[in-house]
């Protein structure tokens, strides 16, 4: 079994309305050093398969067709052997 | 002629735009189950609003993928009309029948309210009966409606006419404040290069009726009966 | 009895040593845990209203036109033209204190489900809310929660919320209300019941799969839990709109079905209480075997199958043998199902886990067993205190114009739209009248009726005189429909109030209950379902008591309604009622004096019916321009009301017979401000002149400012400003 952790997030650019307010949340609660914020998505799955190459290509397609938005969004992931 | 609505688990203006066609202009007009393969036979498809798959992973990024939509991308490359409003705007993006996508409200929630846009371009089948610059008021009700693209893409879209309805002011003026949820150039709908596949925020079957506060959504149904009406003619 | 020694188990479940005495005599034997756990469960006040179900035999419940009244999942009555309209209330308090969000999402799903449960579509949603005071930020915390959770799911299963109040007050401090209400409308032949008959037929479990959802809140503990359940054990309960919307989707095809026998959600303590009353209702017993419930944790023990609050999940009663057309619709719409059982011929419930006999009851037991509590009714010591008030204390102002700004922009008082303009209030092409005024209006596809929604609670009034404050609440309700030309057919009630231990809530839920009936009955209507919420307090303070009241009311004919809003220059504005030099509970006395005492304004019910059937007469006639009704701030904030939403100015002169503070803002009862053109004003006149109607031409509609007598002078546009001032987008606040 091959654990998969994807992070989708907004591509540089792109308006991150959700991270800009959480950024001003933070600073008003006090965490003045907080320069910056992104909003993103954690996608866990669990994955059966032979090889990690084999993973990685699918996970690979898995992102470009339904996980993330290419218009809008980045990618990157995390492969494990159980 | 004959009209096809479309029902994702999770629509929930089907049953609108069905009233709207079947009770209120009594057109022919037939449900589309999101598994069914085929269209055959019909003119004018309709991808409703509402919340398909809850709006999970990203707003419709599943139902993109319903075994139906291979037969609209396929109707709609043989010239078929398809209209996306709301969330069928939303999965047309998906889809990649229209350019850019929709993201999230830029005040961050949802907003329902009569809104006013202008009619950008009255040269295609939804839009002929209105006239250049007119101002039409047909509700809104989203979290994510914000239009996005890249600025070629935006270019693109100004250049080619694509860009059917923009928010505005009660006079007609496009102006930030105008604009409820941030899309870029105040777009509310655009339409592909050829015209057929037309995507727009606003719900036109929520005002075809005086009683419920406005009638101006008529205009484009009557748009697209005419259009149709007059296609039949032509190929008898 | 050598189990006796447990007797620390039934505490911890909040039993009482007679209570359990009572289920060793239904059983004639001791229970095992997992019987003790489902007795503790269906015993509880949320479940056996054993606090109240005495008291709540005062409500009137029948009329002609009720088809069906409490007793089943919602209430339902006849509007004509084979269509019922199907109605409930409920509340969702403390999950809500606890998870804000999830807790106002639950709770729209959990009435959502009572509506359709009888094969009724939901058509609308209202909410009433009471949150602490609007300057703490636990109080925006909270407020954004509840607004959100109700947008999310109500958005999502595609249901517009219509209407609903929202209160500020330090009263609700550290224990909110969150009220939801929900309309349904179905044919007359689709009704269905709630019950399981017919030896052998099979019971059936569908929508989401069964979690630990809403164990933990439960207040006892069991010793079968093992330590790893516990932390996997959610507290909240989460909800799923996407699925309930399949399963909306799914029961009202399933409705139609004839092998359908009976149909009940899973609400408040899951297959435990749906099973047991469902059995209840059909005078039936139950066989279920706990391996056949679709589990989506692993390792559930009996325990928690029974209780879990897992939301999403339903259950069908099928004709044996006929179970195919049921099983392929849900799998057309993507839902689980799976037969957990029989109905049998004997009257017991008894429950199997992998064939062994975990539980046998009798059902009667369960649904109807709880012992009833009757308690001593004794009024409080401070209430004479708390009622008085002497009007030469409170100040006259020479300027009121800031005063009434102050209140346009007060938290009770100002525009609400930053809040209805989250919810999705179009949805089912329906709503005829909108969010903002009096009432929202329904049209009834395929009729030319239209029915007319409201919620109307007021804990202040009722803190002052429960009994008075309950019969307002009613007749306010009742003239919001008619303002809207809506004749007041049925109500839905959520009671809100402390702990029944407590003589001072007790007496006030009892004077309440009280008021509420004798309203009811004199307005013609009957309560025809509701919920109970005890235990609302604060620090061991209860809430003002907060009897809610939903209702519903119908109209002929969808042309004859009328809005709040001004319509025209020149039109001639009059006032139906009289205004009496009454401060008491008042809004202004509170807000601008700090002051919350005295008596609530005096109810004539005579007078109030009066003056809403000449008000519905009038609309159905066309001869008014608008109508609406005076009630919280009182003349002046109502007249600012129809200014403001119309862009219109008004000159009025208002008697000066009593105080001008009474006069702007007193909230005398039976008052309601209409407006007509020149010609149609004559003949209300004449109408009102001849049903001796009290009548007052107040002046004109007229110019861009709000002028009344010397006292008030505001152009609209400023009006309008302190209306939309407060910002209830209350995310944006850093």
């Amino acid at each position: 079994m091959w654990f998969v952790k994807v992070n989708v997030g907004l591509k540089k650019g792109v308006l991150d309305a959700q991270g800009k307010a959480t950024h001003q949340a933070l600073l008003s609660l006090g965490f003045s050093n907080v320069k910056d914020v992104g909003v993103g998505k954690l996608i866990e799955l669990q994955v059966e398969g032979n090889s990690k190459e084999e993973i990685e290509t699918q996970v690979r397609d898995m992102c470009k067709k339904l996980l993330s938005n290419p218009v809008i969004e980045d990618f990157k992931y995390e492969i494990e052997e159980q | 002629m004959k009209f096809g609505v479309v029902q994702f688990p999770g629509s929930n203006c089907d049953f609108d735009c069905y009233y709207a066609l079947n009770d209120i202009l009594q057109v022919p007009v037939e449900w589309v189950w999101h598994k069914q393969e085929r269209l055959d036979g019909f003119d004018c498809i309709f991808l409703p609003g509402g919340f398909t798959y809850g709006d999970y992973l990203r707003v419709g990024a599943i139902a993109r993928y319903s075994p139906v939509m291979t037969a609209v991308i396929d109707f709609a490359e043989k010239g078929g009309l398809v209209i996306g409003i709301c969330n069928g705007f939303q999965v047309l993006t998906e889809a990649g029948l229209l350019p850019g996508t929709l993201t999230r409200n830029e005040c961050l929630h949802f907003i329902c309210k009569q809104q006013t846009v202008r009619v950008e371009n009255i040269d295609t089948p939804f839009t002929r009966i209105c006239k250049k610059k007119q101002v039409l008021q047909i509700p809104i009700a989203h979290g994510e409606g914000c239009y996005y693209a890249d600025k070629e893409t935006i270019n693109r879209l100004e250049k080619n006419n694509q860009i059917i309805l923009k928010y505005c002011d009660v006079n007609g003026n496009i102006s930030k404040q105008a604009n409820p949820n941030g899309s870029l150039s105040n777009i509310a709908g655009i339409s592909n290069k050829e015209r057929n596949v037309f995507g727009l925020m606003p719900h036109p079957e929520r005002c075809i009726e005086d009683c419920l506060g406005s009638d101006d959504g008529r205009l484009i149904f009557e748009s697209i009966l005419m259009y149709l009406e007059k296609k039949n003619i032509l190929v008898e | 009895m050598e189990k006796f020694e447990q007797k620390r188990f039934w505490q911890k479940w909040n039993l009482t040593s007679n209570e359990y005495k009572c289920i060793c005599h239904m059983l004639k034997r001791e229970p095992n845990e997992l019987e003790l756990g489902i007795y503790s469960v269906m015993w509880s006040e949320h479940c056996s209203y054993k606090n109240t179900r005495s008291l709540l035999k005062m409500l009137p419940t029948k009329a002609d036109w009720v088809a069906q009244g409490p007793g089943e999942n919602a209430g339902v009555i006849d509007i004509g033209e084979k269509e019922l309209v199907v109605m409930k209330m409920e509340s969702h308090n403390h999950p809500s204190a606890v998870e804000p969000f999830q807790g106002a999402a639950t709770g729209v799903g959990g009435i959502l489900r009572d509506i359709f449960t009888m094969g009724a579509r939901p058509i609308a949603i209202l909410d009433s809310l009471f949150f602490g005071d609007f300057n703490e930020n636990k109080t925006k915390y909270l407020f954004n929660g509840v607004v959100g959770g109700i947008s999310f799911y109500g958005n999502c299963v595609g249901v517009p919320t219509v209407g609903g109040e929202t209160i500020f007050s330090k009263s609700y401090q550290g224990n909110i209300l969150v009220n939801v209400m929900c309309v349904g409308l179905v044919k007359k032949e689709h009704i269905v019941r709630a019950l399981a008959k017919g030896t052998g037929n099979s019971v059936i479990l569908i929508g989401a799969k069964t979690g630990r959802d809403g164990i933990g809140g439960a207040a006892f503990a069991s010793v079968e839990l093992n330590k790893q359940s516990e932390e996997d054990r959610p507290a909240v309960q989460i909800g799923d709109p996407f699925a309930e919307k399949l399963l909306i989707e799914a029961c009202l095809e399933l409705v139609q079905f004839e092998e359908v026998i009976g149909l009940q959600d899973c609400g408040a303590a899951g297959l435990t209480s749906s099973l047991s009353e469902m059995a209840a209702r059909g005078n039936s017993g139950l066989e279920i075997e706990l391996s056949q419930v679709p589990q989506r944790e692993v390792g559930m023990n009996p325990f928690e199958i029974m209780l879990s609050e897992s939301q999403e999940r339903m259950i069908v009663v099928v004709e044996k043998g006929k179970e195919e057309r049921v099983l392929s619709t849900l799998k057309k719409w993507d839902l689980d199902s799976s037969i957990i059982g029989y109905v049998k011929d004997h009257s017991r419930f008894v429950i199997k886990n992998n064939g062994e006999i975990v539980a046998d009851i009798p059902v009667e037991s369960l649904a109807d067993g709880a012992p009833v509590i009757k308690r001593k009714i004794k009024e409080p010591e401070l209430q004479k205190r708390i009622n008085q008030l002497n009007l030469d204390e409170i100040k006259e102002f020479d300027d009121y114009n800031t005063v009434l700004l102050q209140l346009l922009s007060s938290p009770n008082l100002s525009c609400k739209e930053d809040i209805y303009q989250q919810y999705d209030h179009m949805v089912q092409v329906n709503t005829v009248i909108p969010p903002g005024d009096d009432a929202a209006v329904l049209r009834v596809k395929g009729t030319k009726k239209a029915i007319a929604l409201t919620t109307e609670g007021n804990g202040r009034y009722c803190f002052l005189n429960p009994f008075q404050g309950a019969q307002i609440a009613v007749a306010e309700a009742a003239r919001n429909l008619s303002c809207k030309g809506a004749l007041p057919r049925a109500v839905t009630d959520c009671l809100n109030f402390g702990a029944p231990e407590n003589s001072d809530s007790y007496w006030q839920m009892v004077q309440a209950i009280k008021g509420l009936s004798e309203s009811c009955e004199f307005f013609d209507t009957p309560v025809i379902s509701g919920n109970v919420s005890l235990y609302n307090e604060n620090d061991g303070k209860p809430i003002d008591p907060t009897p809610v009241i939903g209702m519903v009311g119908v109209i002929n004919d969808c042309k004859h309604i009328c809005t709040l809003d001004f319509k025209a220059k020149n039109d001639l504005i009059f006032l139906l009622g009289e205004s009496h030099n009454e401060l008491g509970g008042s809004e202004y006395l509170e807000f601008i004096h700090h002051r919350k005492c005295g008596l609530p304004p005096i109810l004539n019910l005579s007078l109030e019916k009066t003056i809403q059937s000449f008000c519905r007469k009038m609309i159905e006639k066309d001869l008014l321009a608008s109508a609406h009704d005076c009630s919280l701030g009182g003349l002046a904030i109502a007249l600012s009301e129809s200014c403001i939403s119309s862009g219109l100015g008004a000159e009025v002169e208002l008697k000066t017979d009593i105080r001008s503070d009474c006069c702007l803002f007193g909230e005398s009862q039976s008052r309601i401000i209409v407006s007509a053109n020149a010609e149609k004003a004559k003949k209300v006149a004449e109408f009102a002149k001849n049903e001796k109607i009290p009548f007052q031409p107040l002046g004109y509609v007229k110019g861009n400012c709000l002028k009344i007598n010397g006292w008030i002078n505001i152009p609209v546009s400023q009006l309008k400003k302190a209306w939309h001032r407060i910002n209830l987008n209350l995310k944006k606040d850093n």
